[in-house]
């Protein structure tokens, strides 16, 4: 456990924090000011990634995919947005559950049925695929630190939009209070279709950067939706800074979690058991950490909502 | 709850539930005419997972607990009845108090922890809980770990292996729903489960007359723990294979789906909820493989049109007029 | 999902002889995983298996053969059930496929009471071929330690001193760690279990680097190899630390990660280049088919249709149930890895090689044998298989 593993491993940790908060911000955003649980949002970063898989093969390039891909996840969004989610805002949550696992279903299947089920690949762009030598044998791959690094970009962003801005007001006051924003004039439809094609673009966003390290094949948004509802809870729902936070927390915990749990069990128990126990108790760290978080804080580390 | 005046609405589910019953109660007799053994093999899973879904339906529909981690009992149920076969104990008499109190105790322990947060928050915290007891499943390496574990027969009732025969299985699993199905009606009509119902729309108020309704939802949610409990103990009889897939998130998913699909505060609707997402899984999927085109556009469809599940479908079911 | 596949051969014998309608037939329950992430390995044993049937003319023994392709889900229970559908309601003459063993132990029981003959096309969990093993259960495939020891023996033989092994946390990934350690008599430095289904393995990719051991041995299978394969070239180690794998490189995830697995190697039985008649034509038959190359997957339930086309030849047909599992346990047919004979537990004895990722001239990405590892190799459980 050198200095140099542990400071490799924090920076796997940023990294896998950083996509979990561009899947997270949109997922907080929509929940937060529309109120509307979205499972379909693993989906949409899913298909950030096939579509720029497919804008590759049209253009060629890392960035022509990446444009088509954008274009191409927001238009499904609003589509999405003006055919089925639209007519669930004021319902039941659990009836937008069901809508929107049925979403889920069918455009996995989707995907197979046009891609096939064979995994894909996005080949990274030839000015980020170098690597820098960070330890001695280890290179880094400069591809990750660009990751990491538009990863904070998006956030910086945010950041400035939602607390610098008109539509970020709105959205605060609409994350805070939806009824009241609406009473007072605001065209609260049109705030709704701005946030949701945003958090769109942002799972997309995600899916394609994820698409050069990370597998692209059917049904892998489910499980990053699950971590991100973990982050989104954690942070505390409709709080962008919450979910930064938490994203950097649950990115850094699964990550040193995996790398040093199995080590810390070998103090305690014998190899063979600490081999059973280790990797176990890894998995199921963050959602330890998510329980201990709501038992101490019922709301998330950063509520949002009044009382 | 609704418009309806109370003996209306009782005596509609009572039809109903009778129509149900009595349609499950008939199936092996008709399957034995028509020659078909597999439709019974198949409601039994309909079964099981119908008490599954009565469970849920009690804590979702009634006292508003969207517990997304509730495959873990029926996980926790089938492992307490196939780890103790594989220890060489296979009568009901041990097998089932055991694995009420293994989920009972669950139940308490993480329902106690889970019942200080609300809404989308539970659902978290239940989920966690779930996984958690996922994750333990998969490291039993003795028990086979990931791989699940074969159960070489099924539950002795005072020593005899009456439960393998079909038909005999059949009916005690009926046996196990009809009461899992009573129970949480009684639960329901209860003082107890008017204070539940209370609490989901007005904490408040409940507070302001003095009741805390935590006592409350605590023991509803051991109760429909211990209830998934028995399907889970059931399950594992009816596959005679036990795995950590049974408590996989997805199918604590797939639970809330049934409930919600069959309709929101109906304890019927649970049931059929239950039987027609099977039912379309097994129907579709022999139609195409690509059968999940077709039934996530279903799910979304009965959302739009379909207010209040399944059960409103139903004739002269349609919940506030 | 279930599709009833009949080759557009027999429909046409039977337009032209209306005699053939009353024949015999044959209808077999093919089962294996053809949705999530691992979809695409059902997929290559069950292209395999259905080329097999076309191949004999849509007639395997000369029956008029109809496969019914049913989806497990890779849900051991669901799984369950439909195999009941098929022995019950469809009452199939035989079942065939299974990619995942824990598929393979839930529907196990069911199978073997009904004594319905089953020929695997990939799954080989250890009790099956141990302590709980059937007449009635054949596979063409391997028992699942078999490329994990190979491994083992060529690390041990190749002089490496000081290893790290890596496999997810499930039985599977255990088992194969057990299987390696059978033969490798040297160091390992570390062991390290993943979460099944892991994306990212930049923690285990830097340990590795620290630890600089003289190879790594893992077994990351689907999706989670590509993305192992992917992160070790990029981390820069592909060239630096040997890599050994089983079911991790082949050809379901060369597609996905091309250049970043070339001359990285596994172990396994048959790879498309081994030199054999049957082979030749199978893996040209097979790609003229489909358009993609077959993995071990497609040659295992390749072979198993044509081990029950042989079977049913030599049996006579499918009316004898003894003969036809005699006539099977012969295993009378060309295999297109070569050598094959069935062991007491009717576990494959056959060879193991070491295989590369290579380039094909065609620009496909596919393996090639390195060198054989075992000759004729028997698994590790049969001795406690109690066979009547």
């Amino acid at each position: 456990m050198s200095a140099t593993l542990f400071a490799v491993q924090t920076l796997n940790g940023l990294q896998l924090g950083i996509l979990l908060f561009l899947i997270a911000a949109g997922l907080t955003l929509v929940f937060g000011v529309m109120d509307f649980i979205n499972l379909a949002h693993g989906v949409q970063y899913m298909l950030g990634a096939y579509l720029a898989v497919a804008g590759y093969a049209i253009t060629g390039t890392f960035w022509g995919a990446m444009l088509i891909a954008l274009v191409g996840a927001l238009v499904v969004g609003l589509l999405l947005e003006a055919l089925i989610f639209r007519h669930l805002y004021d319902r039941d949550h659990l009836d937008q559950v069901l809508a929107t696992f049925g979403v889920i279903l069918f455009l996995n299947e989707a995907v197979k049925v046009i891609w096939g089920a064979a995994p894909l690949t996005l080949p990274m762009p030839d000015l980020l695929s170098g690597s820098i030598e960070i330890m001695d044998g280890l290179l880094y791959p400069v591809y990750r630190i660009a990751l990491i690094v538009a990863g904070l970009a998006v956030a910086a962003l945010l950041y400035v939009l939602v607390s610098k801005t008109r539509a970020g007001m709105l959205v605060r006051a609409g994350a805070t209070n939806a009824p009241m924003v609406s009473a007072l004039g605001v065209d609260i439809r049109r705030l709704f279709m701005l946030v949701f094609g945003f958090g769109t673009m942002l799972a997309g966003f995600a899916g394609i950067l994820a698409a050069p390290i990370l597998v692209v094949e059917p049904g892998m948004g489910d499980n990053l939706l699950i971590l991100a509802f973990v982050v989104i809870v954690i942070g505390g729902i409709g709080s962008i800074r919450g979910a930064f936070l938490a994203a950097l927390i649950v990115g850094l915990v699964d990550t040193l979690g995996r790398g040093f749990a199995t080590d810390i069990a070998k103090l305690l128990l014998s190899p063979s058991a600490a081999n059973d126990v280790g990797p176990a108790i890894a998995s199921m760290l963050i959602y330890i950490l998510m329980a201990g978080v709501l038992f101490f804080r019922p709301t998330g580390l950063f509520p949002v909502r009044g009382g | 709850m609704s418009t309806q005046s109370a003996p209306a609405r009782l005596s509609r589910e009572l039809i109903g539930a009778l129509i149900v019953f009595a349609l499950f109660a008939g199936l092996p007799i008709l399957a034995d005419a028509m020659g078909d053994t597999f439709v019974v093999f198949f409601t039994i899973r309909i079964m099981v997972f119908a008490i599954a879904a009565v469970s849920l339906s009690l804590i979702l529909g009634y006292g508003a607990m969207v517990s997304f981690g509730h495959a873990a009992y029926l996980g926790l149920g089938a492992y307490c009845v196939a780890i103790l076969a594989e220890h060489g104990i296979w009568d009901v008499t041990v097998s089932l108090p055991v694995t009420l109190a293994v989920c009972g105790l669950f139940a308490l322990v993480t329902g106690a922890i889970s019942l200080k947060t609300r809404g989308v928050y539970f659902i978290m915290i239940t989920l966690a809980f779930g996984q958690m007891a996922y994750y333990t499943a998969t490291s039993l390496s003795a028990y086979g770990g990931d791989d699940g574990l074969t159960m070489w027969g099924r539950t002795e009732i005072l020593g005899s292996t009456a439960l393998g025969d079909r038909t005999v299985f059949y009916y005690v699993v009926l046996g196990c729903l009809l009461t899992c199905y009573l129970l949480a009606r009684m639960i329901v009509a209860s003082r107890f489960g008017r204070v539940l119902q209370g609490a989901k729309q007005s904490e408040m108020r409940l507070r302001a007359i003095g009741i805390d309704p935590y006592a409350y939802r605590l023991i509803a949610y051991v109760i429909a723990g211990m209830m998934a409990g028995l399907a889970g103990a059931l399950l594992a009889n009816a596959a005679e294979f036990v795995s950590p897939a049974y408590m996989s998130w997805h199918r604590s998913g797939e639970l809330i789906v049934m409930v919600v699909l069959g309709g929101l505060g109906s304890l019927l609707g649970a049931i059929v909820g239950a039987a027609s997402f099977l039912v379309l899984e097994e129907v579709l999927s022999h139609f195409t493989e690509h059968w999940r085109l077709i039934f996530g556009p279903f799910l979304v469809l009965v959302v739009l049109f379909g207010r209040g599940g399944l059960i409103s479908l139903l004739p002269g079911g349609r919940k506030n007029g | 999902m279930k599709r009833i596949i009949t080759a557009a051969v027999t429909a046409a014998a039977v337009g032209l002889y209306g005699a053939a309608a009353q024949a015999e037939s044959l209808k077999i329950g093919f089962l294996a995983t053809l949705s999530g992430p691992p979809a695409v390995l059902g997929q290559h044993m069950r292209d395999g298996f259905l080329l097999g049937v076309k191949q004999a003319g849509g007639k395997l023994g000369g029956l008029d053969t109809e496969v019914i392709v049913v989806d497990d889900e890779l849900k051991p229970d669901g799984a369950l059930t439909k195999v009941r559908g098929l022995l019950e309601r469809d009452q199939v003459d035989m079942m065939a496929g299974v990619v995942f063993s824990n598929v393979m132990m839930a529907v196990y029981k069911p199978i073997i009471d009904s004594e319905t003959i089953f020929v695997g096309g990939n799954a080989g969990p250890s009790p099956i071929a141990g302590r709980a093993c059937s007449p009635y259960f054949f596979t063409t495939s391997y028992q699942n330690d078999q490329n994990h020891e190979a491994m083992g023996k060529y690390a041990e033989d190749a002089g490496y001193k000081r290893m790290i092994v890596m496999a997810p946390n499930y039985q599977a990934g255990k088992d194969s760690i057990a299987g390696f350690k059978r033969h490798f008599k040297g160091e390992i430095v570390d062991e390290l279990y993943t979460k099944l289904g892991q994306l990212d393995f930049s923690s285990e990719i830097t340990r590795i680097a620290a630890a600089k051991p003289d190879a790594i041995f893992t077994f990351m299978p689907g999706g989670m190899g590509v993305n192992l394969v992917k992160q070790y070239a990029q981390a820069g180690l592909a060239g630096e630390i040997p890599f050994l794998s089983a079911f991790t490189v082949d050809e379901t995830t060369l597609p996905a990660t091309q250049d970043a697995a070339l001359g990285l190697q596994a172990g396994a039985q048959w790879a498309p280049n081994l030199d054999n008649a049957a082979n030749k034509e199978f893996v040209a038959a097979f790609e003229a088919e489909y358009g993609y190359a077959p993995a071990t997957y497609a040659a295992q339930g390749y072979d198993a249709a044509r081990l029950i086309d042989a079977a049913l030849k030599k049996a006579g047909g499918k009316g004898d149930k003894q003969a036809l599992m005699a006539a099977l346990k012969e295993a009378p047919f060309e295999s297109v890895r070569g050598d094959f004979t069935f062991n007491t537990n009717n576990f494959p004895i056959q060879d193991v090689y070491v295989v590369k990722a290579v380039k094909r001239d065609d620009g496909k990405y596919v393996t090639e044998t390195v060198e054989k590892v075992f000759d004729d190799k028997v698994d590790a459980y049969v001795d406690e298989c109690r066979m009547n």
